[in-house]
């Protein structure tokens, strides 16, 4: 760790209590607690933001965004409001601070200058929400493409089938005769465009339309370098239907003959407004979604979910925290997890650098396995589904495979602890070892990685990449450490770090990170037994309906690509409402993204690749 | 030395090359049927990657997989209500559900227009559902629970994917057969093999349940039930194949073709016992083989 990462701390504001009461002492107008039933942090004045945010960062040391997002809070407040969590890279609680606007004409100071992290998550404010961020550079739409009518976030926005405000629908039950929403509301009548849109757009397939709003021409430009090397600049698309992608995902570079000048990242192929839907949903309801965000990684994503709103139920007086049991299965799941998204990580990477499908298919051996034991478990292999609040769905089973249904297969049944044991000690450590030794020396993966894709330590932080990105830039940044949640601090295992911060070390990390994961599973072995028949649940049983007490969670978890947090917030019925009011995705694969164009930035085309597969993304969470 | 390192993945890649070919050559002499090959192969002990070959060849799903749910009636030769629904259109399951593909009408008395506890009409879009388990999870009435079907595959979503009541109802028999450990907990819970409410409702007269269950303490005995040779239309169509005569009598379980009997099983019957099932279950499979064919 180089010395100017480490920001300034004064001694006296090393806790939070100690940071809020130096803000209000030095901005007494400006900032004022939030004293909202369950909320916690500050409300900034938003004149005077960037100034506050300025001294946060470096008089206090909160040096790091995690996530910034607006709330809607039509028919409670009737103005919107910006939510930032800020940490310190070396470990801690939270410093959240809040800047109000009124829904007409809303409009908060950008703090890319500060932040630059806050580059793509502002964005995506003014895109679902239509907040307007003086200061920001490159303010347009992000997730949604510019002939999109109105802001979907808003509470007033209603989408094309639409049925009712919350979940359950009436309709369903008891005169649930069955209609097709599409029945109802007919495809083609139910969209709108923006009145400036020029429709003639939809049906040209010229190259113009396609880089229209990118402020980019698409002539040819020939022009001679200094060593006479005559080269062409041309914009090129990568993707959006292209292997390297990793799903739907497109990057618009401007070339120097192979040499990449400038990087746009586009994304939201995938949009569905996960958000839109979580708040439509009931609390319970949301937990499937989640699968469905970084689908290779759904018990994490699980997890991440149940800690949000465990931490919202905590606010109430009634909340049991979840059994040690529970949490134990929890912590297992989660790390079988991570090395599975590491070896498809690990795999795919090797693709993108020209190794197509033979390091691929070897990692994903295993993981076979380790789905094969989701699958037993929580009944799906890739969305599982299985964490509630207050614990998991059900113990592990008895058996891995169940007699009944294999009779003839004998040889496959298990026994849950034996097959657990015989893959956390032999048969993982055995394919990450053979990983290593396959690809670890190769010097074609050494020329290929070495200082491709260099992002130094500062820039990481400023841009709020996290997990693996963040660690092979050499902070040693884990929220497993940083914050701890679950049996975490129980454990004993190392954050990996590396300080390269190229592609190389990326992948160094992963197997690194694979082999702590190992190491943290072989610990919970033990527990698993000693808590052998013990209850999963707290509590009698799940309740399908909870209601929430008011107030305001952040969940943070590290996920295997970075910092998943979910920002949940309980406002309206004064009774507990059923439904979040806001539901945030704070998404590694979204943020991670930030940083692209500047790593990219005089490499080659092929090169891009590579740094795009070394940051691992998941569009599923990228888009949400 | 420079290339080292990409011998040493070469050596990997050669050590893969020859696993692919070592099972081949294990079984190379020896007849096995395709089946079993097949099972041979998935096991632990198996080199090298294996491809399954999809639809010849299955693998067998585990008992709490999960996907397109059905609603659970009793079996066609209960002796007092066969056929009737379990679900009594409480509405719960349409309520957890995430994505709101279930839609119940709940069941009225033509007369008195009060609620009975049937539904009158139960559709699930399938196309919406998203296979969460929810309302397998939340029903208090063990009604509805989740298939193990997963070919769902068709030319036409607007009428075949919105499943009725009809095409949901499946017997108790069916649901004991694919998850037999979990209908066992489950009827354990309960106090018999019969619905919760029966069970309350012959308590309160103390009459003698129909088809006593499970009690806490009787040992777990799952009931051995082959899967593979069986297309799930077949138990849903006909009510006498050899799959539900087997579910049935479930109890003690019956053997099945080619295997030994698991542990728990084999010390309660006797080697007469085992042959004669053994016998019995396979006439009735060459019987249902000839009559598929013909």
């Amino acid at each position: 760790m180089t010395d100017q990462m480490i920001a300034p701390v004064r001694p006296e504001t090393t806790d939070v209590g100690t940071a809020i009461a130096y803000l209000k002492e030095k901005f007494p107008d400006a900032v004022k607690d939030d004293g909202r039933q369950g909320y916690t942090g500050v409300i900034v004045d938003r004149a005077q933001l960037v100034d506050v945010a300025t001294a946060i960062r470096d008089e206090l040391g909160f040096n790091y965004l995690s996530s910034a997002t607006a709330v809607d809070y039509l028919g409670v407040e009737d103005s919107m409001e910006m939510v930032y969590h800020a940490y310190r890279i070396s470990g801690g609680p939270a410093l959240v601070f809040k800047a109000q606007t009124p829904r007409e004409n809303a409009a908060i100071p950008s703090l890319i200058d500060v932040y630059p992290g806050a580059d793509f998550q502002e964005r995506e404010a003014y895109d679902l929400y239509g907040i307007h961020f003086p200061g920001h550079p490159n303010l347009k739409r992000i997730l949604l493409w510019d002939g999109f009518y109105g802001h979907p976030m808003r509470k007033d926005w209603k989408e094309a089938y639409y049925e009712e405000e919350h979940k359950p629908f009436d309709s369903r039950w008891p005169k649930g005769f069955v209609r097709r929403a599409e029945e109802l509301n007919m495809f083609g009548k139910n969209v709108r465009y923006p009145d400036d849109l020029d429709l003639s757009r939809l049906s040209d397939d010229s190259e113009d339309s396609l880089y229209r709003g990118m402020g980019l021409g698409v002539d040819v430009e020939t022009f001679d370098s200094e060593d006479k090397l005559r080269t062409d600049r041309l914009v090129v698309n990568l993707g959006p239907h292209h292997p390297s992608t990793h799903g739907v995902f497109r990057m618009v570079v401007t070339l120097n003959g192979e040499t990449i000048e400038t990087l746009e990242p586009v994304m939201g192929y995938l949009h569905r407004n996960h958000e839109k839907i979580g708040e439509r949903n009931a609390w319970y309801h949301n937990m499937p979604f989640t699968d469905r965000l970084d689908y290779i990684s759904g018990m994490s994503n699980n997890l991440g979910y149940a800690l949000a709103v465990e931490n919202l139920m905590s606010l109430g007086a009634r909340y049991q925290p979840p059994t040690y049991r529970a949490e134990v299965i929890r912590v297992l799941m989660v790390e079988l997890t991570r090395i599975v998204n590491h070896f498809w990580a690990v795999g795919f990477l090797l693709n993108d650098l020209g190794a197509f499908f033979t390091p691929a298919l070897y990692a994903i051996e295993e993981r076979e396995k380790v789905l094969d034991f989701f699958e037993a478990t929580a009944g799906s292999r890739m969305m599982p589904n299985y964490m509630r609040f207050g614990g998991v769905f059900k113990d592990l089973p008895e058996r891995i495979r169940s007699v009944a249904n294999l009779v003839n297969d004998q040889i496959r049944d298990f026994n849950t602890m034996d097959y657990l044991t015989d893959l956390i000690n032999e048969s993982l450590p055995r394919a990450i070892d053979e990983l290593d030794h396959f690809l670890t020396d190769s010097e074609i993966i050494k020329t290929r990685t070495r200082g491709v894709g260099y992002l130094p330590a500062d820039m990481a932080i400023a841009y709020s990449t996290a997990g693996p990105l963040l660690r092979a830039s050499g902070v040693p940044y884990d929220v497993r450490r940083a914050d701890p949640y679950s049996i975490y601090p129980e454990l004993d295992f190392d954050v990996a770090v590396r300080y390269n911060g190229d592609i190389y070390d990326r992948y160094l990390i992963r197997i690194d990170e694979m082999r702590e994961s190992v190491r943290i599973l072989k610990q919970i072995l033990p527990r698993l037994e000693r808590t052998h028949g013990e209850s999963v649940f707290s509590g009698n049983k799940a309740v399908y309906m909870p209601r929430m007490p008011l107030g305001e969670s952040y969940g943070r978890v590290e996920n295997p690509k970075g910092e998943l947090g979910f920002y949940t917030v309980s406002a309206g019925d004064p009774k507990g409402p059923q439904n979040p009011w806001r539901y945030h995705v704070r998404a590694p694969s979204f943020i991670n993204l930030t940083p692209l164009g500047q790593m990219a930035k005089g490499q080659k085309v092929a090169d891009v690749v590579a740094i795009l597969g070394s940051i691992d993304i998941v569009l599923g969470e990228t888009d949400r | 030395m420079y290339g080292m390192g990409i011998l040493k993945g070469l050596s990997v890649t050669f050590k893969h090359f020859i696993e692919s070919y070592t099972d081949d050559l294990r079984y190379a002499g020896k007849k096995l049927t395709t089946t079993q090959k097949f099972e041979k192969r998935q096991g632990t002990d198996t080199a090298g990657v294996y491809t399954v070959q999809y639809p010849d060849e299955k693998i067998a799903v585990p008992e709490r997989f999960r996907f397109i749910p059905f609603l659970v009636v009793e079996d066609n030769d209960h002796p007092e209500r066969p056929g009737h629904d379990w679900c009594t259109s409480c509405g719960i399951c349409a309520k957890v559900c995430p994505p709101q593909c279930i839609w119940i009408v709940r069941g009225e008395d033509p007369v008195s227009k009060r609620p009975v506890p049937e539904p009158q009409a139960f559709f699930i879009d399938i196309d919406i559902c998203m296979n969460c388990g929810y309302c397998a999870e939340f029903c208090p009435f063990d009604a509805i629970k989740m298939d193990h079907d997963y070919e769902m595959a068709d030319y036409d979503r607007t009428e075949t994917h919105i499943h009725d009541k009809d095409k949901l109802s499946k017997p108790l028999s069916y649901w004991r057969k694919i998850a037999p450990t979990t209908a066992w907990e489950e009827a354990i819970a309960r106090g018999s093999w019969e619905h919760q409410d029966v069970v309350k409702q012959k308590q309160k007269v103390n009459a003698p349940l129909a088809i006593p269950g499970p009690t806490p303490d009787s040992p777990y005995v799952p009931p051995i039930v082959p899967v593979k040779e069986e297309p799930v239309e077949t138990t849903q169509v006909t009510g006498e194949t050899a799959a539900q005569e087997v579910v049935r009598e479930a109890a003690p379980p019956t053997v099945a073709e080619g295997t030994p009997a698991p542990a728990a099983a084999s010390g309660e019957l006797s080697a007469e016992e085992r042959r004669a099932k053994r016998e019995a279950a396979l006439a009735r499979k060459a019987a249902k083989q000839e009559g598929g064919e013909g």
